[in-house]
């Protein structure tokens, strides 16, 4: 049903449109029919002259049956959903496969920070990417990221990808994805984060192993010459407000 | 009862009767009309905040440009306003101070003046929220749920002044009702006319009560981690803050663990409005009385073990999902049966279509939407796509709407010839209903669409998402807003209603709708002491269409011996238009 509006990017969002799906169909079911016979009672039982209305206490058995069979009905639906909303949610947030690439997502008022583990395949290493806003992967491997905000509480959503993951100051989150389908996508922030949540959009790209090397190679080149510019600079306190030491950033 | 003096021919004065008094009916009108009256602020800023969604950067009529800060602070207030200033107290304060006495047979609540204290501190609490407004750097914007370090910290949250005012004035408001609910609790405990058993309780006051209960039991964790928030914010300490080993998420915790009884607590007494009117307009007996009261409690017992539904995502250890998902579900089986028990009890009925009992059909037809679609939500699988998205945000419209206004519509058209002696218009109040209810729906299905496809909320300018900012979207977004235009309109039809009724609607008989209930005993507007000889009850509450009887109903109040007046074979005629 979401695949109509949105694509589905990740290894997951199938699933999860899958339960979607299912809910719908289950409490779509219950709910048109209590709407049919809501409504068909409103008209049968409408006001009529020379009829008068029952006498029913609802306190015998026979007549709770009336509303014990929905009730049961209601309880094997209920397992039914626990059942498949739990097996999705062990898959998408409990069981990680393990991770083939890493990346960290530092969320702050009002950007994204995306620390690419550069050649080596390694965080916390020189060869480190950094880029703002727009984040890099390839298509159909096993990304492990660790999710960091620097100041209030962010969340992060990519809603092709049926992913969102609140990041907590104070807080290191893991999660996964595997992208799926080559392309570009939004990222949002969605917990209110002060004036410029409206503002707090991102890009996910995502290409094939050839291009994600080619982007790169491209970011470590033009790093290495902001880099040069930005020791040439005065400015003290570069790491937080990283823009000079970044590349990629295309807005 | 400790008596009052039976004195309602002696003229207390003005300021003694309707601003400074003890009397429960007073107290009650001052907590509904306050509540209405907060409901414009709650409107006008949800008109504002939408037509900034529909029509990015366009200046709105009456309020000018909305800046990012704007739009903020107006969703804010927008979703404060409703739950603390309009659904509390209307529901809670209105209904509750001004029906309990009166349901019960006797002359006031048991501690008078602590009732008028809980209105007073309320009314306070009113003027703080809206002074907030007015302070440099403005009023508060960081959402309803107010989650630190933003709220904590006004380096984040650029409104120094305004997000204190804001925690004041919840808090005091808490405080309110908390001093309310004492009341409500205690009253119904130990001031029941003679002969009514717990089991002969209108359902309206046990779910006043059970919500009573409700909140006492969830809202204490959250004053004090109020303090401990107002502490962050002026003192400068750290229970929030992780740098100096306090935990944001704590917060959540203790807001969540009120804010999901809180649900329950609006949902019973709007739960006990629809009872009490679609029995009388049904003249039919409540399906199954013990049922409903078993499940209210059991939904007051579970809504204390949801809470963590709403944090899903935000970081809590994942396996907790599992065990938050399946209390979430569970809770939907007691609340399920109470609304098949109300639709089983039309079955059999005789049902007239007056206003009030449009907007009791209304609110169990609409309010199944809104519980379904909330299954979408409590199943954690599911809740990771829409969790934060308009999907939610059209998911407590269906259910919020129902519960603050179609609800509380019910009861003041039901018991407006109660409060102020004088019948409301039939014809405006079916216009007001039909063209409510029809704007409410084309508002916010279109908000389910848009929440499916990945809308976020609060989000006053979609330019920078390209999966947002599509012309089909916008479309909905703007279909969205002219429907609330419409439904706003409409309320205007209320209120000319509502104030030309006070003066000149048909004046009311003491029962006018041939109802079971205590209230309809005493005179319309009942004077200060409720009844002119205190009632006894004789039977339950429900009593309508007993076969041995002509008369299609049996007041409690009636002995068991009176002679039917009316020849066997008639009935209540139908009123007008049915």
């Amino acid at each position: 049903m979401i695949s109509w509006l949105l694509p589905q990017a990740s290894s997951f969002a199938s699933t999860i449109d899958g339960l979607v799906l299912l809910i719908a169909v289950i409490v779509g079911f219950w709910l048109i029919l209590a709407e049919v016979v809501l409504f068909g009672f409103i008209f049968k039982y409408r006001a009529r002259d020379g009829i008068r209305g029952q006498y029913v206490s609802g306190e015998d058995r026979s007549q709770k049956t009336w509303v014990s069979y929905p009730h049961y009905a209601v309880v094997v639906f209920d397992i039914i959903i626990i059942v498949a909303a739990l097996r999705v949610w062990n898959e998408v947030k409990v069981a990680a496969p393990p991770g083939e690439e890493q990346i960290r997502i530092i969320a702050q008022q009002w950007s994204w920070t995306f620390v690419h583990a550069g050649p080596d395949g390694k965080l916390d290493t020189p060869d480190d990417i950094r880029t703002v806003d727009d984040m890099y992967v390839q298509r159909d491997r096993v990304y492990t990221f660790e999710l960091h905000a620097r100041d209030v509480v962010h969340s992060f959503s990519v809603p092709a990808f049926r992913l969102k993951q609140d990041a907590i100051p104070g807080r290191a989150i893991h999660g996964w994805f595997r992208p799926t389908r080559e392309g570009t996508f939004d990222i949002q922030c969605v917990e209110m984060c002060g004036v410029g949540h409206g503002l707090m959009a991102g890009r996910i790209h995502i290409g094939s192993a050839a291009q994600y090397a080619a982007w790169m190679t491209e970011f470590t080149n033009t790093a290495v010459a902001a880099h040069r510019i930005a020791s040439s600079t005065p400015i003290a306190d570069v790491a937080a407000h990283d823009h000079a030491g970044t590349a990629g950033g295309t807005r | 009862m400790t008596g009052h003096p039976h004195d309602a021919a002696r003229d207390p004065g003005f300021v003694k009767k309707y601003l400074w008094s003890t009397d429960h009916k007073t107290i009650g009108l001052q907590y509904m009309l306050t509540g209405m009256a907060m409901a414009l602020i709650g409107a006008f800023a949800a008109y504002v905040f939408r037509m900034q969604a529909a029509f990015p950067g366009a200046s709105v009529p009456l309020f000018g440009p909305v800046e990012a800060a704007d739009y903020n602070y107006l969703v804010t207030m927008h979703g404060t306003i409703m739950i603390f200033w309009v659904a509390m107290p209307v529901l809670l304060g209105g209904f509750g101070n001004y029906l309990i006495p009166l349901m019960l047979g006797c002359d006031d609540m048991v501690f008078p003046r602590v009732n008028r204290l809980s209105y007073q501190i309320f009314f306070l609490s009113s003027v703080v929220l809206v002074a907030s407004f007015f302070v440099p750097g403005g009023a508060f914007g960081g959402a309803w749920t107010a989650y630190p370090p933003l709220s904590a910290n006004s380096a984040y949250s650029m409104t120094p002044f305004g997000s204190t005012l804001w925690l004041l004035a919840v808090a005091l408001e808490f405080v309110a009702f908390l001093l309310g609910g004492i009341n409500f609790i205690t009253t119904t405990m130990n001031s029941r006319a003679p002969g009514m058993k717990m089991f002969d309780i209108p359902i309206i006051i046990w779910t006043i009560v059970i919500a009573a209960v409700l909140f006492m039991g969830s809202v204490g964790p959250l004053v004090a981690g109020a303090v401990m928030l107002l502490f962050d914010q002026v003192v400068g300490t750290g229970f929030y803050d992780p740098a100096r080993g306090g935990d944001p998420v704590l917060w959540q915790h203790l807001f969540w663990f009120f804010g999901h009884p809180e649900v329950y607590v609006l949902l019973l007494p709007a739960m006990g409005i629809v009872a009490e009117v679609m029995v009388v307009f049904a003249r039919k007996k409540l399906f199954a009385y013990r049922t409903i009261v078993y499940s209210a409690v059991a939904t007051g017992i579970i809504s204390f073990f949801v809470w963590a539904h709403h944090q899903f995502v935000a970081g809590i250890d994942p396996r907790m999902a599992s065990l938050f998902s399946l209390t979430t579900l569970i809770i939907s089986i007691p609340v399920a049966e109470m609304f098949f028990v109300y639709i089983a009890t039309l079955y059999g009925g005789s049902i007239r279509f007056t206003t009030p009992m449009l907007w009791a059909l209304g609110f169990v037809a609409e309010f199944l939407l809104g519980g379904v679609t909330g299954i979408f939500l409590g199943s954690a699988g599911s809740d990771i796509y829409f969790h934060d998205t308009y999907f939610v945000v059209a998911h407590f419209h269906y259910t919020f709407f129902p519960i603050a206004f179609m609800a509380a519509f019910a009861g003041i058209t039901f018991w407006f010839p109660k409060m102020f002696g004088r019948m409301m218009n039939e014809t405006w109040g079916k216009v007001h209903f039909w063209g409510t209810v029809i704007a409410f729906n084309i508002c916010f299905i279109p908000l389910f669409i848009t929440g499916t496809a990945g809308d976020h909320r609060r989000v006053f300018d979609y330019s920078m998402f390209a999966e947002l900012a599509t012309p089909e979207m916008q479309s909905l977004r703007i279909l969205a807003t002219r429907a609330l235009l419409v439904t706003l309109a409409f309320q205007v039809v209320f209120v000319i209603n509502f104030v030309y009724s006070l003066f000149r609607g048909t004046v009311a008989e003491a029962n006018p709708w041939k109802a079971n209930t205590l209230e309809w005993l005493a005179p319309s507007p009942p004077p200060h002491g409720n009844f002119a000889a205190m009632p006894v009850v004789y039977r339950g509450p429900y009593e309508y269409n007993v076969p041995s009887r002509a008369l299609d109903y049996w007041p409690q109040y009636e002995p068991a011996d009176a002679t039917d007046p009316v020849a066997p074979g008639a009935r209540l005629p139908l009123p007008q238009g049915a």
